[in-house]
């Protein structure tokens, strides 16, 4: 336990390292300004690498064997279509029911915890000055993580084409776009590419690999791929969609009062 | 001090909470779906406790140290008026982060063994470091370029949707004519390359800069980074392709 505290904790000080060079080297030699508050600046610094450290602990220690353990057992063949059954050569989609369900609630938990995600949220409440709520847009961004995973892992057991679609996602994008508040179209574009880091990223390659491997006809090294290119384009949309929805609301309760 | 602890102790049932729809989604599959008892009692809670100290931890040195350091430089810089020295910065704040991070490489160097098993390069340890190597740099640039391209956008206020739809029409276009092998990795690219640490940094220097620029809305213009950050790595991932 202890070695692999010290091991995450200099993996994170490397990682950190380039970032507080560039930050640092350009304050001292650009700027050349003390750093207003630098003492809690640095701090904050401390904070983060520990509160990185033992998250990334955590994470490897509890869910992460759990949740790998559990991408392999429901696309396990023996799962799927019971023990000891043959396998089809051709697999009906829905059959694998499970991942589905499994994607679309590990999706939308896993972005829930994800740290960069509530990073943006809290920045965006405040600069919004609390019209777009914390938890309003890590909701929205997690239904859409959860949709795009499963839509995913729908795409892996069909084997269809990941293009069609990102371009149809992409089509869709840029409809809502011209529909949605003006103010929240940046930060919606910015949520696609927060909700996959730390948290979901390991979890969800783990299920697509495995999905890859066990589904017949698939190609890890081809298929396994893209589930995080979905899981970055759905909350594009849900985030617009809420902001459409809470737009509506407001609206038509001015409707009614006057 | 009274005060401080049931802070502390307040922010870490914020995180029990944040966390509590995971458990909720393993213990359930766990237990209804297969039917199994929980491995490893002890090695899980002793996570959970981890999780939550250490997310809590994070969240406190967030708002003391990342999100001020990247507000102060951003105003700094548009005080000083020097848009050249806030390119180099932008770029190097991009391609500093990226170029290594653990994510990337790990992406890169399954990227070179699908290239190599395609044929695209030759199966040897040598030519598939090289093509791993490139693969990283071409994303460490992209991220560069791309907040540069973010930083300009907030100084003229140039609205972000027709750069990211053109953004999306060079990717589509490139889809069509990119090595089939590549796709799925350039699609993902997109998604690994902001850190947990780039990106509360990325968006204070962006809210930061449009709010100390007249004339410029922080909620329309200061976001906006993190979306050029994930959509460059693409469409460069894909030219990589194309050239190799």
């Amino acid at each position: 336990m202890l070695a692999s505290l010290i091991d995450t904790l200099l993996a994170t000080l490397k990682d950190v390292f380039p970032i507080a060079a560039i930050l640092f080297g350009f304050q001292l030699l650009v700027i050349r300004k003390p750093v207003p508050n630098i003492k809690h600046v640095l701090v904050g610094f401390v904070y983060v690498i520990i509160g990185l450290t033992f998250f990334l602990v955590g994470l490897e220690k509890a869910l992460f064997p759990l949740g790998r353990l559990m991408a392999d057992q429901l696309t396990d063949p023996g799962f799927i279509f019971g023990q000891g059954a043959s396998i089809p050569d051709v697999v009906n989609w829905a059959d694998y029911y499970w991942v589905y369900i499994f994607a679309f609630a590990i999706g939308f938990s896993t972005t829930i915890a994800e740290p960069s995600l509530m990073a943006v949220a809290i920045k965006a409440n405040d600069v919004s000055g609390g019209a777009i709520g914390v938890w309003g847009l890590r909701i929205a961004v997690a239904l859409g993580v959860a949709i795009g995973i499963s839509l995913g892992t729908y795409r892996i057991v069909t084997g269809l084409s990941m293009h069609y679609f990102i371009i149809v996602g992409y089509v869709f994008v840029v409809i809502q776009t011209f529909y949605a508040p003006r103010l929240i179209i940046p930060l919606a574009y910015d949520s696609g590419g927060v909700t996959t880091s730390t948290v979901t990223v390991p979890l969800v390659a783990a299920l697509g690999l495995g999905l890859a491997e066990t589904v017949p006809g698939r190609n890890p090294l081809l298929d396994g791929f893209g589930l995080i290119a979905f899981a970055s384009l759905f909350p594009v949309m849900s985030v617009m969609a809420y902001a459409q929805l809470s737009e509506w609301m407001s609206s038509r309760k001015n409707d009614k009062k006057s | 001090m009274n005060n401080a602890f049931l802070a502390l102790l307040k922010s870490m049932l914020g995180s029990l909470r944040d966390l509590a729809p995971i458990i909720a989604v393993v213990v359930f599959f766990q237990l209804v779906v297969f039917g199994q008892p929980l491995p490893n009692m002890v090695d899980l809670l002793v996570g959970l406790v981890f999780v939550t100290l250490g997310l809590t931890f994070f969240i406190f040195g967030l708002e003391m140290g990342l999100f001020p350091i990247g507000e102060s430089m951003a105003n700094a810089f548009a005080k000083k008026g020097s848009v050249a020295w806030l390119i180099v910065f932008a770029f190097a704040l991009g391609f500093g982060t990226t170029v290594a991070e653990p994510a990337l490489i790990a992406v890169a160097a399954e990227a070179a063994s699908v290239a190599a098993n395609g044929g695209v390069i030759e199966q040897t340890e040598a030519s598939r470091h090289s093509y791993a190597t490139g693969l990283r740099y071409t994303v460490a640039m992209s991220v560069g370029i791309a907040i540069v391209l973010g930083v300009i956008r907030i100084l003229k206020g140039w609205p972000i949707h027709f750069l990211i739809i053109g953004g999306y029409i060079l990717v589509v276009i490139m889809t069509v004519f990119a090595p089939k092998e590549i796709i799925g990795i350039a699609y993902d690219s997109g998604g690994v390359t902001t850190s947990t640490i780039t990106v509360p940094l990325v968006t204070a220097l962006g809210v930061g800069l449009a709010s100390s620029i007249k004339g410029r809305n922080p909620m329309i213009d200061g976001f906006g980074l993190i979306a050029f950050a994930s959509l460059l790595p693409m469409i460069f991932v894909m030219g990589y392709g194309m050239v190799i």
